[in-house]
């Protein structure tokens, strides 16, 4: 135990004297959840709040068209301006001027009244007991198409947005000329409320939860158990720089002829690396429950969860630890440690859903995430931060991130033994 | 105290051995000098014998512990000054020197004055809360001893303790040594410096391709080897002028 003590001494010694490991380990951290969630933020308001310029080219000059730029503007989305020509859009949106131009055919509005009148009165005479009153040419009109010119350098998500939005407001006009078609062939009075055109399907946004109170998920609710986790697995990197450090500085060699045995050794960098995990933890709560809000970013709830959210944060610093430890004791060198490191922790992030969630990920991807300890982690935050879980209710989560650690530290020390025997 | 019988190790893709079937015994309180010319095996021999490395084959005890079967009792026996310092930069003088302590299951206020003690003794007391990065090569050497012999060892081994350090530095480290061993201490001892070690050592052994090829008092080689004055010239003799460059 006096050993454990001492080996766990040195280790606060050896962290605390290292000041620009200290701002690495800590601010580092809080700048990137300050910026992700700054990011993330601003992203839900561009949708919500500001307008995205656009391109609008009218070759219709009709009905159609107005009501497509009324809608345009009514959406609070875009900001319209308007082009001569098709080319003229097209260029601009290839030099990146706009991410986005629509182009409204020539006679949208005139074809599309023809089109719709044809069909009411289609549908209209087979009602009628007069069979001659069913026109028997159509007019042989091509489907109108209205084009969508996108920069390239947009993102797929938010193309698929705009399609959707632009898709809904075409139909809505559709739907509304089909029904002012019926309305001048059934009454002479144009005033006459004949059909309700308010939607009838509405959607409202519920949260489930256990208690009356239900904690709407925003984007800091989101992004400090993510990150927080990225953050603590990132721990890996300076524990095992500091155990390299100790192989090339040859004070592992004469620890290795002390009588002291490896897990002591490995149990004081265990118990400093996990406290500095557990501080950077307390840091980012702090930064979204008091920093946030005074830089117009959602507050940080954590009412009633502060010590579910401890015990998660603790087992999940195990789990960085011993993947640390286990790194440290393999490599050689830092040139091995540090980049290996790194990209691992990106990889454990990646396919543990910190960045785009598992439910979105390929069906293989999906089997692996299961095995990222970000992901028992991040799925064990989000069941204490979204879904209000108890303690029995993470048992299975913070069970995996203890048998990681566990795992992890032994095939460390069965290694160091093996490589070392004597 | 250290009786070792047909040592051998052959590191993994290597082509011969580093040491090979060596039998040596070393007396309690002997000052032994493992002498030879770069790639001997001399680190080699050391390393198995401080529990770094594993023989292929043989056998050695020290006190009469097997390094099979008493391995944690034979690493509280010995100590092992290294030719790197293997101290921690950024730790104190005293602070290394309280957690190396530690590790041999000192502690308390025993610990401390011991620490102190020895840093008086090796001139470093009033550095004795300075940072290691900011001593001087001889400064961490005397450290690195001080760091092996807190728990008064009965077996010290020293793979080159006086190299890259000034001649100050090196008086005060011999002084200690011959002390420790007045005390007790059995030294086990390699060095290219063959002077130093003709003065120093009670015995010494010229190890070559890993077989040990002379033993003796130093006084008592030089006798035997005609047309010698001193231990470099029966080194010479013995081992050849050959370069030993070796990677």
């Amino acid at each position: 135990m006096h050993k454990l003590w001492a080996s766990t001494y040195k280790e606060f010694l050896l962290v605390t004297r290292d000041i620009g490991g200290l701002a690495v380990l800590f601010l580092m951290p809080l700048l990137l959840v300050i910026v992700i969630t700054t990011i993330q933020d601003n992203s839900f308001k561009t949708i919500k709040e500001t307008k995205l310029p656009i391109l609008l080219v009218d070759m219709d000059k009709g009905k159609v068209s107005k009501d497509i730029l009324k809608s345009l503007a009514d959406s609070k989305l875009f900001q319209v301006d308007t082009a001569a020509t098709d080319e003229e859009a097209k260029q601009q949106v290839l030099k990146g001027d706009y991410q986005l131009a629509i182009v409204i055919p020539k006679n949208l509005s005139t074809d599309l009244q023809i089109k719709i009148n044809e069909n009411v009165d289609g549908i209209l005479s087979k009602f009628s007991d007069n069979e001659e009153s069913i026109p028997e040419v159509k007019s042989q009109m091509m489907p109108k198409e209205v084009k969508l010119y996108f920069d390239p350098a947009t993102q797929q998500s938010f193309k698929s947005s705009v399609r959707s939005n632009i898709d809904k407001m075409i139909s809505k006009i559709e739907t509304e000329t089909i029904y002012t078609a019926f309305q001048e062939q059934l009454t002479d009075d144009p005033s006459e409320d004949i059909f309700e055109t308010e939607k009838f399907i509405t959607f409202t946004e519920i949260v489930p939860s256990k208690y009356k109170e239900a904690l709407i998920p925003n984007s800091t609710q989101h992004n400090i158990p993510a990150w927080t986790l990225f953050a603590i697995f990132f721990i890996i990197l300076p524990l095992a720089i500091n155990m390299v450090k100790e192989k090339n500085q040859g004070t592992f060699v004469r620890l290795r002829t002390n009588p002291v045995s490896y897990a002591t050794v490995l149990g004081g960098k265990t118990i400093v690396f996990l406290g500095v995990s557990l501080v950077q933890f307390t840091l980012m709560l702090a930064v979204g429950i008091f920093l946030f809000p005074l830089i117009g970013l959602p507050k940080l709830d954590v009412s009633g969860r502060l010590p579910l959210l401890f015990v998660v944060a603790f087992f999940a610093g195990l789990a960085a630890v011993g993947l640390g430890l286990l790194l440290g004791t393999v490599a050689k060198t830092q040139e091995q440690s540090a980049p290996f490191g790194a990209t691992f922790v990106v990889i454990l992030a990646a396919i543990g859903g910190v960045w785009v969630p598992v439910f979105a990920m390929p069906k293989f991807m999906q089997v692996l995430s299961n095995l990222s300890p970000m992901n028992w982690g991040l799925s064990a935050f989000y069941d204490v931060f979204l879904r209000n879980a108890t303690f029995i209710e993470i048992i299975p989560e913070i069970s995996l991130l203890l048998l990681f650690f566990v795992v992890t530290t032994l095939i460390a020390i069965i290694y160091n033994e093996r490589k070392n025997a004597v | 105290m250290i009786q070792i019988n047909e040592l051998s190790k052959k590191y993994k893709g290597a082509d011969d051995f580093s040491v090979r079937n060596l039998d040596l015994t070393i007396e309690q309180g002997e000052i032994f000098g493992l002498l030879g010319p770069n790639g001997a095996g001399k680190t080699t021999l050391i390393s198995m014998l401080s529990s770094l490395l594993k023989p292929t084959s043989g056998n050695f005890t020290i006190d009469g512990l097997n390094y099979k079967d008493h391995k944690n009792q034979l690493k509280q026996l010995i100590g092992i000054v290294p030719q790197e310092y293997a101290l921690y930069p950024s730790l104190s003088a005293y602070e290394n020197l309280m957690y190396f302590g530690s590790m041999y299951g000192l502690k308390g206020q025993s610990l401390k004055d011991d620490v102190y003690m020895h840093l008086e003794e090796m001139g470093l007391l009033k550095f004795a809360h300075k940072k290691i990065h900011a001593f001087s090569g001889g400064m961490k050497r005397r450290i690195n001893l001080i760091s092996s012999i807190l728990h008064k060892p009965k077996v010290l081994f020293l793979d080159e303790p006086t190299v890259g350090v000034d001649v100050q530095s090196k008086n005060v480290i011999m002084a200690h040594l011959k002390e420790l061993n007045l005390s007790g201490t059995t030294i086990i001892y390699t060095s290219h410096h063959l002077n130093e070690a003709e003065q120093f050592c009670t015995r010494v052994g010229i190890i070559d391709h890993g077989s040990l090829i002379c033993l003796g008092k130093p006084k008592d080689l030089i006798a035997q080897e005609e047309n010698t004055e001193h231990l470099e010239e029966v080194f010479l003799a013995k081992t050849g002028k050959a370069l030993r460059d070796h990677a």
